[in-house]
């Protein structure tokens, strides 16, 4: 970008020209010199992930040059994806993420569209309540929550605590507040013309909502389901509080209590199942990275 | 919240009265849609947020039992005690440093990717996301084998360069250094897009403008970029100071608070006082203060919002 600045800039100063794009060009080298430097931060883990997953369990102990695979296996992906136990946990994590996806959807975005549209005493004050919801962290209700949910078993025999499916009622107090929020930001974007226009011709309110908002809002959207499906497949702190037989663990909770036994490590376990687990983030984000980049930036840009 | 929602519908009752209007009947008819279509927010909102966040008020006039009132007993019992005090200041380093630093190398880094081709930008940008990415638990358990005191390859590396082993997490000050840094690597993705796409929105202009009165980098930088992305620079270092405050995943996996409590933040002492050692009031005292910060916080991050849509 500022490349065409200085070019611009360039003929009132037809001397220093030459010196200013050389420096231009040492700028673009270093910018590539340290962009490759923090390129390589970032991969270290996720490759070392990789690289560790493919050795068995005797290489590891042999403690060669750890950032070589000499003997490549894929004994630790086949020993995990024949584990029912491992299965159980990946299925556990696909169905809560899911069913959370889909609770989301259905309470967010109507009432995204009735906060931006249908304006009523109290919605800004309602959507001022809903951001400020988003920026309460799971650490600060995890305890109460638990103890709500013993003490709703005990009142009337409905055991919620360890089961995977009580997970399904709290992760939506994570993905409701922010997808609403940004539903209301792309929602707002939609010009009043377009909606007014569908109400003249007599469309009702529910197909003004899925005729023209759904439609045209359909990024946004998508941004919002990625996250929504991204914040439940990585949650950790909630699954941990509140299950805990094995068959009810969600994925990272699993790996972290089953692969880890005392202080016994199975690294080369541990390292497939996470990796397994970082897996279906990543492709939706390789797939879908724009979508992801605008859900990311929604959340603070649009207001 | 829920208070506004009823007296919504009071005013729709009222409206029911003056039936004859066909005006008012599409307004009544518009507002309890809009109603019902907010009521299952409400619903969330209300149970499963303030009305928990209520009771860990409550919870935390209790004893260990849940049986009897103590008033401000608890927080005079954290006070007593060494831990709780070692609690606060590591969970104050650990948030404002790792934030200080996520925001330092995010800036610069969204300054390199800003400076090439735009044609080679989104490459660079996927690359360099991938720690936001992947789930924080998942990723923790990576830096936690590379750090693994027998086979750490950092140390393996390090000793080419004739650096000693090194007790990543072993040793209080390292295992306080190895959090922030795995911190700083999960969040600093996060500052590196929302700057960079600040940085997309300074109008070209501004720097013409600057060169041709012969502004140098620093300049530039000083008296165009950052004036330019206050805003966004402000917003996105509180709502990071909130999350880093709360974090969890990390610490927990990491070093679970150990050596000898060094590490514990707010949320992992509270887990292993409040779950593990089941003293439930204890733990909702613990993490009641996180309150303040995250409404200090709040307050300003509301303000900008607010003020943002007002300029709309």
């Amino acid at each position: 970008m500022s490349t065409v600045t200085i070019d611009k800039a360039g003929p009132t100063r037809q001397v220093k020209y030459g010196s200013m794009s050389r420096d231009r060009a040492w700028a673009l080298r270093w910018s590539y010199f340290f962009l490759t430097l923090f390129a390589i931060f970032s991969l270290v883990p996720p490759i070392y992930m990789l690289i560790t997953s493919l050795k068995s369990s005797a290489e590891i102990s042999a403690a060669t040059n750890p950032w070589w695979v000499f003997h490549p296996t894929l004994e630790n992906y086949t020993g995990l994806l024949t584990s029912n136990q491992f299965l159980r946990f990946f299925w556990n994590s696909a169905w809560v993420s899911i069913i959370v996806v889909t609770i989301t959807m259905l309470i967010s975005v109507p009432a995204a569209f009735a906060l931006s549209r249908m304006k009523f005493w109290g919605s800004a004050t309602l959507a001022t309540g809903v951001f400020l919801t988003y920026l309460i962290p799971d650490s600060l209700l995890f305890i109460p929550l638990f103890k709500m949910f013993a003490v709703i078993g005990d009142w009337t025999g409905i055991q919620l605590v360890n089961r995977w499916y009580v997970l399904l009622f709290i992760y939506p107090t994570l993905t409701v507040p922010f997808c609403t929020w940004i539903m209301i930001g792309y929602f707002a974007s939609i010009p009043k013309e377009l909606d007014e226009a569908a109400i003249i011709d007599g469309a009702s309110w529910f197909q003004t909502l899925t005729r023209i908002f759904i439609p045209v809002a359909l990024p946004g959207l998508i941004a919002a389901t990625i996250f929504a499906f991204t914040v439940s497949w990585a949650q950790f702190l909630y699954p941990l509080v509140f299950t805990t037989s094995t068959d009810q663990l969600v994925l990272p909770v699993g790996i972290i209590t089953t692969l880890i036994k005392g202080d016994v490590f199975n690294w080369g376990q541990i390292m497939t199942g996470a990796l397994l687990g970082a897996a279906p983030p990543l492709i939706i984000y390789a797939f879908l990275m724009d979508y992801y980049i605008a859900g990311l930036t929604a959340g603070a840009t649009k207001g | 919240m829920a208070d506004v929602a009823f007296q919504q519908g009071a005013v729709s009752g009222a409206a029911r009265t003056a039936k004859r209007s066909s005006l008012r009947r599409a307004l009544k008819r518009k507002s309890s849609a809009a109603f019902l279509m907010t009521l299952p927010l409400i619903l969330l909102i209300g149970v499963l947020v303030i009305y928990p966040a209520l009771y860990s008020l409550h919870l935390a006039t209790l004893n260990k039992s849940m049986a009897k009132f103590v008033g401000f007993g608890n927080f005079e019992f954290l006070f007593k005690r060494e831990t709780f005090w070692l609690v606060v200041k590591q969970s104050c380093i650990f948030a404002i440093s790792a934030v200080i630093f996520k925001a330092l190398i995010g800036f610069i880094v969204a300054h390199f990717v800003h400076n090439v081709p735009a044609n080679k930008q989104r490459k660079w940008r996927g690359m360099l996301l991938v720690p936001w990415v992947i789930p924080p638990a998942m990723s923790t358990l990576a830096w936690l084998w590379l750090f693994d005191p027998s086979y750490s390859a950092f140390n393996y590396t390090l000793s080419f360069f004739g650096i000693g082993p090194i007790p990543w997490t072993g040793d209080a000050m390292w295992a306080r250094f190895s959090v922030i840094l795995v911190n700083v690597w999960y969040g600093a993705p996060f500052f590196m897009i929302m700057y960079l796409a600040a940085l997309k929105s300074v109008p070209e202009q501004l720097y013409e403008a600057a060169a041709i009165d012969g502004a140098n980098w620093w300049q530039r930088i000083w008296y165009v970029t950052l004036p330019m992305m206050r805003n966004i620079i402000a917003i996105t270092t509180l709502f990071s100071l909130i999350v880093t405050f709360a974090n969890f995943d990390i610490v927990r996996i990491l070093t679970a608070g150990g050596p000898l409590d060094h590490t514990h933040i707010f949320a992992t002492w509270a887990f292993r006082v409040g779950i593990e050692g089941s003293d439930i009031p204890l733990g909702a005292s613990v993490s009641l203060f996180m309150v303040p910060i995250l409404a200090v916080a709040a307050i300003f991050i509301l303000r900008d919002v607010s003020k943002r849509g007002n300029e709309a």
